[in-house]
């Protein structure tokens, strides 16, 4: 199922909505890629409290979709992992090394604000 | 005694999301619960996730498990792909034949409670796993 990305300030947010596929996280990964240049985003927030499992290819995607943001200038930070699922990511040993993660999305846009106050405060020393 | 309840052809990418499902929904059948239900969905996921990406095609089959008073799910991917040269290796946490993280086999194993591996070179791939209700 497609994932929507909605423009929020200078954040994007995607949303999955249900379970997602292969492709479904691969075309989310190029949609966001091209959104944060269309939008010159500085933030992108992923909403994944739906999905039931996180296994490897799901993580490696998420991975490579926060270091290719990163490169386009934004920062991602991923939400809503649910406890069950985290469990099994450790145990699985799989981790979201480099990525941002928050408790929710309220959670995920403090993070952002922060990090953006942080780059903004850098900038003017 | 044990029989095969279900199977789910994987052919694709899209049957894994269907072999999680169908897994997930015979397990909650037999008992488990909560974080077990997730953890053999992940099982599932990495083995089925294996045919995919190395053996292109096979099947994954569900049934429920005894073993004295234990009940337990047992799980079966088969393949008829090229098979693994070298097991030990195969199971060892990040080595992987191609750019992988390398940990479906060993994280699937952590996840259940039994692990097999019947593997032949040219003829194909059998993984039977299973978990048993606390
Ligand atoms: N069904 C299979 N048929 C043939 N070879 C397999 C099969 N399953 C696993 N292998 C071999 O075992 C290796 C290790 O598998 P494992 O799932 O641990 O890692 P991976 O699939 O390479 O990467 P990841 O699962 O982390 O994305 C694979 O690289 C592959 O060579
Ligand atoms: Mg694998």
């Amino acid at each position: 199922m497609h994932v929507p990305v909605l423009k929020q300030g200078g954040y994007l947010i995607a949303s999955v909505q249900s379970v997602l596929s292969d492709a479904d996280l691969l075309q989310l990964r190029d949609d966001l890629a091209d959104r944060v240049g269309q939008f010159r985003s500085r933030g992108v927030i992923i909403d994944v409290t739906v999905l039931d499992v996180i296994d490897s290819f799901a993580t490696r995607t998420l991975r490579t979709v926060a270091h290719m943001l990163k490169l386009r200038g934004a920062e991602t930070v991923i939400v809503g992992i649910q406890p069950d699922v985290a469990f099994a990511m450790v145990q699985l040993g799989l981790t979201l090394e480099g990525v941002g993660t928050a408790l929710d999305l309220e959670e995920g846009l403090a993070y952002l604000n922060l990090l953006s106050k942080k780059s903004a405060g850098h900038g003017k020393s | 005694m044990e029989s095969h309840d279900s199977c789910v052809e994987i052919n694709s990418a899209a049957d894994i999301v269907e072999a999680r499902r169908k897994g997930r929904e015979l397990a909650a059948q037999i008992g488990f619960d909560g974080s077990d239900l997730t953890v053999i969905a992940a099982a599932i996921s990495e083995i089925a996730r294996n045919i995919v990406d190395h053996a292109r095609r096979g099947r994954v089959f569900f049934s429920s498990a005894t073993h004295g008073n234990r009940r337990g799910i047992c799980i079966v991917a088969k393949d008829e792909g090229p098979g693994i040269k070298d097991v030990a290796r195969a199971m060892q946490y990040g080595y992987s034949t191609r750019k992988g993280l390398g940990v479906g086999l060993p994280g699937a194993k952590w996840l259940m409670d039994d692990f097999e591996i019947d593997t032949k070179i040219g003829v194909g791939t059998v993984v039977t796993m299973k978990k048993w209700l606390r």
